[in-house]
């Protein structure tokens, strides 16, 4: 038994009362004042605050951006999570390693390093702008540094998962004469979905919040390269508070939204888990 | 045993960390040392470096008095919004007229503030110019030539930076001034933000944009920060004057309400006169500000280039007090839905970007 | 024929609980063909290398293109950057040890017991890991800010907590927020509550069964939690950015004088505070993976 009735176990009040304090203290209230704050406004100066075309050009480049990097972390990372697990490789527990990098990294050191790399005369933007290819202000370097701070959240979600997997079913679809690319894609693949859609859904969630790398990277063009972070930021430098707490409420919808998701990815990739 | 000990360690370091950001928490009375905070707009960081330490000198000498300055900097309208959600500024050096009087009208300075320094709170002017590539390779002269074309624009947000705000203004102005139509004026807006392939925040982080990461071919800021850039590019960037350009106005203020509370009062106003010191006067010109006071602007003016600078009145022809003057720029320039709005919807269109 | 597993606890938040030495393909129906192992450990070298590997070496570079000599002068030699890293130094831990308390009572609310609103409950800890920092710190401004009543009072009675180092810490706090909690409740849950029964029938108190049973189990993922929940704490950028005020020598952490000495044109010590940064990111997956071991022979 996993829980015991609060009558056995000590305790239950003062752990209870303390989280609960805690996080209408740090978390609940301050989201309310946002919410309240942001009702302020009559329904139509809302709606023109958080769903204007600047807002809704943010807002599609955050999710378009966010988006595409997780998609591109679940082939990357289903990419390295297979080769972790399989195969052996030199240096395979350097890389094993750095796959947790982008996670304790700050991002604004994230930022600076990919700006200062893809920049014209950058480390590697010396080679990419010849061929026409620009990185650094551009859609594309948004694009690359989400797929930095989320690769490991794919990796680390397949890893177990494909680690644990029983070898019986392989062996078993090689014995009745599979190729290993038929075996991969309806017999191991079919297990592998629910961690990499519990990565990618946190790789999203992540992507759509980040801040600190995007800024440094992007150009921050409204309607361009302003991703809702940014826009929230740029309204209160001007001061509209309300406004921006409007654009925040948006947010907070899209990530309540997000976090929904995730519980529910969460739990049918843990089936086994109580 | 080892981890007793580290265990102990940890306990005491908390306990410590958490007193001293508890103790933090407190304003208080620095004893002797009279503490005063400088909200300032971005390009005035050395600038005002030197004239802290220099008015630290002054006090501790004339007066017996130990006065530590701080410094905080970002753009002017970001500044202005700080101190009126709680940033504790003693004194405010922002960039234009309406960023201080917005902090007057959250009731932190008090009336006619403008007035209380001399030259109307101005200790110096400046104006804004252009940066180009050395040898100048898109022959770029003067405002037309930033609406050719191939001619990339760098320049920050008008909505955050008070350098973004003069550009404008100095661009608009140059069409008006020069017997164009407000219809003609608002075309080349158009054709100059279109032409700006990066927007930053602040002064400063536009000619990080422009010299550091160079992009863009001509760096519409201000003179002193086109001084400062063309020296730390070491012969890889020049300054072209325009023949007409915006006489900007940095005004400085006194933030009265936070200053009398914590009592600094008298030290934040002392600091402020101070910058109308002959000593002051000719650091400012040091660092590439035009000094308001007439002797120090004789004796320093062969350094700054000549152009004319027009003041803002006459784009608001008729207004005659700056609360006026600033409302209809604002309103017609910067706030939501004004002119800069619509040209950047129009430029970038309503809907998806792509 | 089976695989050896380890102990593993599917946790996709960064847990890698994968034994990496004892997995390999026992048998040829496993093996996949030799072009396409070259292929895939290609690509990973080319992403990690990429990806990871070449802008950790580029921070260091960076940060040394001066010269050794000029890189300590950077760091210590700068008085705003010494009060950065002390800031922090104060304001991560005290966030962390916040969460830490919190993060050990509602692991035992949760694990241990049953009631309603105990699903809300967990949703409502996993919160604050969807929102953007920046949202986080545009929060506490609009409840702790001149704009409120509540920080006009503050204001009043002289205390300041926006734009001085307790702002820092409540933004921070409330991004890390879920990361300690995150790591011990399935732990807890994992652990079961025998020992904890075995204790209490043998007289002991709650705070004894706590220190003596509880605690100790729970001892190596705690450690877990608060080095990741440090990390994060220390790297934060966007929440700190809004509710800072950016005042040199008070309230820039290391990550905002970063920002601050890259526009100053100081382009070495910007890669020099980055590469202190860096470094205990580092040290942080060094431990992490120390600790990982230990968390799952537990």
């Amino acid at each position: 038994m996993r829980t015991i009735t609060r009558r056995v176990l000590p305790g239950f009040g003062l752990t209870l009362g303390l989280s609960v304090t805690y996080l209408s203290l740090l978390v609940l209230i301050p989201l309310t004042a946002c919410v309240v704050k942001s009702l302020d406004l009559t329904l139509e100066e809302f709606m023109r605050a958080a769903w204007s075309p600047r807002a809704r050009a943010a807002y599609w480049l955050t999710f378009e951006c966010a988006l595409i990097a997780a998609l591109i972390n679940i082939v990357l990372g289903l990419v390295v999570s297979w080769t972790l697990v399989r195969y052996k490789f030199p240096f395979k527990t350097l890389i094993d390693a750095l796959v947790d990098v982008p996670l304790a990294l700050p991002t604004a050191v994230t930022g600076l390093v990919y700006a200062s790399l893809y920049v014209k005369g950058g480390w590697l933007g010396q080679f990419l702008t010849p061929l026409g290819i620009e990185v650094a202000y551009t859609k594309l370097g948004i694009v690359l540094v989400l797929i930095f701070t989320g690769f490991p959240f794919v990796v680390r979600s397949v890893q177990p998962v494909l680690a644990e997997l029983d070898s019986d079913e392989e062996e078993a679809a090689a014995v009745m004469g599979s190729s290993r690319w038929h075996t991969f894609r309806h017999v191991i693949f079919p297990h592998l979905l629910p961690p990499l859609l519990s990565g990618f859904t946190l790789a999203f969630a992540r992507g759509v919040g980040e801040y600190g790398s995007v800024v440094f990277i992007s150009s921050n063009m409204p309607f361009k390269t302003e991703i809702a972070a940014v826009l929230i930021v740029s309204r209160l430098e001007e001061f509209a508070y309300r406004e921006a707490a409007a654009v925040a409420v948006v947010m907070l919808g899209f990530s309540f939204v997000l976090l929904v998701l995730i519980s529910l990815a969460e739990r049918w990739s843990q089936p086994h888990a109580k | 045993m080892l981890q007793r000990l580290f265990l102990i360690f940890v306990g005491v370091y908390l306990a410590g960390a958490t007193c001293w950001v508890l103790w933090s928490a407190r304003v208080r009375d620095n004893g002797s040392t009279i503490q005063l905070l400088n909200a300032a707009c971005d390009p005035t960081r050395e600038l005002w470096r030197e004239i802290n330490t220099r008015f630290a000198e002054h006090m501790q000498r004339d007066r017996g008095e130990t006065v530590a300055i701080r410094q905080s900097h970002g753009g002017s309208s970001s500044q202005a919004r700080a101190v009126i959600d709680g940033l504790d500024a003693d004194v405010v050096t922002l960039a234009l007229w309406s960023d201080t009087n917005a902090i007057h009208k959250a009731g932190l300075i008090e009336e006619s503030w403008e007035d209380h320094l001399p030259n109307r709170s101005l200790p110096f002017v400046s104006t804004i110019v252009f940066v180009v590539r050395k040898g100048n390779p898109k022959g770029i002269k003067d405002w037309p030539d930033l609406a050719k074309p191939d001619v990339k624009v760098i320049t920050p947000n008008p909505k955050t930076s008070g350098n973004g705000k003069w550009s404008l203004l100095a661009a608009y102005g140059s069409v008006i001034l020069r017997g164009g139509s407000e219809a003609d004026a608002e075309q080349f807006l158009e054709k100059l933000f279109g032409s700006v392939p990066v927007l930053d925040t602040s002064a400063r982080a536009a000619t990080m944009t422009f010299s550091q990461k160079k992009i863009g071919d001509v760096h519409l800021t201000w003179e002193n920060e086109a001084f400062l850039e063309v020296a730390e590019a070491k012969g890889e960037l020049e300054i072209i004057r325009p023949a007409i350009s915006v006489l900007a106005e940095p005004h400085v203020a006194v933030v009265t309400a936070n200053a009398r509370r914590k009592g600094t009062f008298a030290a934040a106003e002392a600091y402020m006169r101070f910058t109308y010191t002959p000593e002051a006067q000719d650091l400012i010109a040091k660092h590439h500000y035009r000094p308001t006071d007439p002797e120090a602007w004789e004796r320093h003016k062969d350094e700054f280039g000549t152009l004319e600078m027009f003041d803002v009145a006459k784009l608001t022809p008729g207004m005659n007090n700056p609360g006026d003057i600033w409302a209809e720029l604002n309103r017609r320039f910067f706030s939501e839905g004004a002119l800069f709005d619509s040209i950047y919807t129009r430029l970038h269109g309503g809907g998806k970007a792509k | 024929m089976q695989n050896d597993s380890a102990a593993v606890a599917p946790a996709a938040d960064g847990n890698s609980a994968v034994d990496l030495a004892s997995f390999q393909p026992r048998s040829q129906a496993r093996k996949d063909p030799r072009w396409v192992r070259y292929l895939l450990v290609g690509t990973t070298y080319l992403v990690i290398g990429l990806l990871v590997a070449v802008p950790l070496a580029h921070v260091f570079f960076q940060a040394f293109s001066a010269g050794v000599g000029a890189y300590f002068q950077k760091l210590l030699g700068d008085k705003d950057t010494l009060h950065a890293i002390f800031l922090t130094l104060m304001v991560s831990p005290v966030a962390v040890a916040m969460n830490v308390v919190f993060g050990i009572a509602a692991a035992w609310a949760i694990a241990r017991f049953e009631f309603p609103g105990r699903a809300l409950l967990v949703s409502l800890i996993d919160l604050p890991m969807s929102i953007s920092p920046v949202v986080a710190g545009l929060v506490f401004m609009l409840v702790l800010g001149l704009q409120s009543s509540l920080g006009q009072w503050l204001r009043e009675h002289g205390w300041q907590i926006i734009f001085a180092p307790p702002g820092l810490v409540l933004a921070t706090a409330f991004i890390t927020f879920p990361l300690v909690a995150r790591e011990l409740v399935p732990l807890l849950e994992a652990e079961g509550a025998d020992e904890e029964m075995a204790a209490l029938s043998l007289g002991a108190n709650g705070w004894a069964m706590f220190w003596r049973v509880t605690l100790p189990n729970l001892r190596w993922g705690l450690l877990y939690g608060i080095i990741l929940c440090n990390a994060r704490a220390m790297g934060e950028f966007g929440a700190v950015h809004v509710v800072s005020g950016r005042i040199s020598g008070q309230t820039d952490t290391l990550p905002l004088r970063v920002e601050k000495l890259f526009q100053e044109y100081d382009i070495q010590g910007a890669f020099a505070a980055a590469s202190v940064l860096t470094l205990v990111a580092i040290l942080t997956l060094i431990g992490k993976s120390l600790l990982e071991r230990k968390v799952h022979q537990g």
